[in-house]
């Protein structure tokens, strides 16, 4: 066994022991720790990516003393350190980004146990990624929720507890969800591993046994994350959770969180039920209609939106409804579509929430359109940064969020009505993505008057630089998606049965 | 008719853990008071652990920790349900703990713990900042 292939259960262990150490150590050093942390697993997960691609391989790692099927694991190939790669940049970038409003928005002696909840954020997604077991996914799922809860009221303004008890509910009610569905299937099949549920559950569909059980524990498990994620309609929390946080914690939930239950899904998907009896369930149909409802909903309410930061969270629900419709089209084609979906959104809504309290805060604190004419001429990096964000959601090329769409047609000829009704909700929801989108980007470029101009906000280095990379990595995924699509492609082989 | 009704007798635990859960998940969305979403919480949690823990019971065996040296399977019931559900109790009293939290630091700074209360009193608040 290579030393390498230690490495996802090092990133969970130290992940773990920096949280219970950054709760005893004062904030500064609490901080240090955490952008520690997160640069040793870059090193980790780019590590393991380059051993997996170069080698073509994928391997089950036995945590603890017990072999399968009894014990815990693991398991690595090239999707999952990709996506635990994508994790890691997006919270180095998002707490960098934000750093100075971190400092700001929460009080001096709660900073230290903000850096707890980002370590703690970072095990849950590490293991999310990286774990072979239904049951631990189920754990992992509430760490994760836990402390994306705790990221969001730390800033402590009452807005923000309420809309803290909000998406607890609703992530409780994903999470009970997704917890009966694994009860049901673990008394069908008798497993929690994901090989031996994947042949236990191909066996009993084979010999048409428990074919409605089965229905009804892939329902309730896709339902859960579903939920948790945001899909149409359980997407309301959105504005007040991603609005109320600070930025950086808004890029951590939108940009990351979010898509760890979705990656969770997408492995309970192709790994433990199998893309066919997915398929044959019919719950794969249910989700196109609800991601087709919830691209189009969620720009509508974004149109409705008079503040910035509730119409860049609108724009979330849409942007899941894209994820949720790729994994209802079904195929390898709109599974790669779908994680350029998930890598866009990613890379681009951190940059968004971050540069919408920049542009805010040059217009005197307000978040309404209104008083936000002219922002970017006195903040130029958060309005350039915003601009390229708006560019990229709104799907031009160059930028990152062309190759989804662009994925996401070529995928859907030959499905007969599905052809149809994805490429009519794709053109609507671009429409409806360019109208506030570009409204927005054409209102912060607009002279202000001079009583606006007199606001002046600073950036500290840390925060432009982490906006120029979400820049550079933006236009990079847009003009390197051959490449992308090639390291999918060979990442499929080793991740779908 | 007589069927499914025998079927609901013999499986009544699994009737009692699907109640418990739909009660505790009406609560948990539907109720207004934050504290009642917080039992409605610890409701819907332990209908799952009692399914879990159902799923584990086989009848006529008994616990599975081994007494006079008899390490024989079929003695025994399925010890894996029985751990899952201690993992679930602590993941369970954690969320609960957040949730009381929260609603300690809500009512301390709103003085209400209903939630159209609560909504009210920030559009009103935002509607009055706007003027």
């Amino acid at each position: 066994m290579s030393f390498v292939q230690n490495y996802p259960f090092f990133s969970i262990v130290l992940s773990l022991l920096c949280a219970v150490v950054s709760f005893v150590v004062p904030a500064r050093w609490g901080k240090r720790l955490t952008y520690f942390l997160l640069c040793a697993s870059l090193y980790m997960q780019t590590h393991l990516l380059v051993f997996c691609a170069a080698g073509h391989v994928s391997f089950s790692y036995m945590m603890g003393h017990y072999p399968a099927p009894w014990g815990n694991e693991v398991a690595a190939g090239i999707i999952e350190p990709l996506m635990a790669l994508l994790f890691v940049v997006v919270i180095l970038l998002s707490i960098s980004g934000g750093g100075q409003h971190i400092a700001a928005d929460i009080k001096d002696d709660r900073q230290n146990l903000y850096w707890v909840m980002v370590d703690l954020a970072h095990v849950s997604l590490m293991a999310l990624c990286y774990t072979n077991d239904i049951f631990t996914g189920y754990v992992f799922i509430e760490i994760c929720t836990i402390a994306s809860c705790a990221l969001l009221c730390i800033r402590e303004n009452g807005r923000a507890l309420i809309a803290s008890v909000r998406y607890m509910v609703f992530a409780l009610i994903g999470s009970g969800l997704f917890l009966i569905g694994v009860i049901y299937t673990y008394a069908i099949t008798g497993h929690l591993l994901f090989p031996q549920l994947y042949d236990a559950i191909q066996a009993l569909w084979a010999e048409g046994t428990y074919r409605f059980s089965m229905t009804a524990a892939i329902g309730l498990m896709t339902a859960g994350l579903a939920i948790k994620s945001g899909l149409f309609p359980f997407h309301f929390w959105m504005p007040d959770t991603y609005g109320r946080a600070t930025p950086a914690s808004s890029g951590i939930l939108s940009g990351v969180v979010s898509k760890g239950y979705i990656f969770l899904l997408i492995k309970v998907i192709y790994r433990v039920i199998g893309a066919d009896i997915f398929a044959a369930s019919g719950v794969q149909t249910v989700l196109l209609l609800f991601g087709i409802g919830g691209m189009i909903v969620g720009s509508v309410s974004a149109i409705l939106s008079r503040r910035i930061t509730t119409m860049v969270a609108f724009s979330s629900a849409a942007q899941i409804g894209y994820v949720f419709m790729g994994l209802g089209m079904g195929g390898q084609a709109a599974l790669a579509a779908v994680f350029f979906q998930i890598l866009s959104h990613a890379l681009t809504k951190p940059m968004l929430f971050l540069a919408s309290r920049d542009l805010s805060e040059a217009a005197g604190g307000h978040e309404e359109f209104r008083y936000l004419r002219g922002a970017a001429h006195r903040n130029p990096i958060a309005g350039a940064a915003f601009t390229v964000g708006a560019l990229s959601m709104v799907g031009v090329p160059v930028f990152a969020g062309f190759i989804p769409k662009l994925y996401f047609a070529t995928a859907s000829f030959g499905m007969g009505w599905r052809t149809w009704a994805v490429l009519l909700a794709l053109a609507v929801s671009t429409v409806l993505n360019v109208l506030y989108f570009l409204y927005t980007a054409m209102v912060i470029w607009m002279p202000g008057t001079s009583e606006q101009r007199e606001y002046r906000t600073e950036r500290t280095a840390h925060g432009i630089w982490a906006m120029v990379v979400f820049v550079v990595l933006n236009v990079a995924v847009g003009l390197s998606s051959t490449g992308i699509a090639a390291l999918l492609t060979q990442g499929f082989d080793l991740f779908c049965r | 008719m007589t069927a499914m009704f025998t079927h609901i007798v013999s499986n009544y635990e699994e009737v009692v853990a699907v109640i418990l859960f739909c009660i505790g998940f009406c609560m948990l969305l539907f109720s207004r008071n934050l504290l009642k979403k917080v039992i409605g919480l610890d409701i819907m949690d332990t209908g799952v652990f009692l399914l879990l823990a159902d799923r584990g019971y086989i009848a006529g065996r008994t616990v599975p920790i081994i007494t006079d040296g008899v390490s024989d399977m079929t003695r025994y019931i399925n010890p894996i349900p029985a751990g899952l559900v201690l993992t679930g109790i602590v993941v369970s009293v954690s969320v609960s703990a957040l949730m009381l939290s929260l609603t300690v630091r809500i009512y301390k700074t709103y003085r209400t713990l209903d939630m159209d209360k609560l909504y009210l009193m920030i559009s009103n608040r935002r509607k009055g900042g706007r003027a």
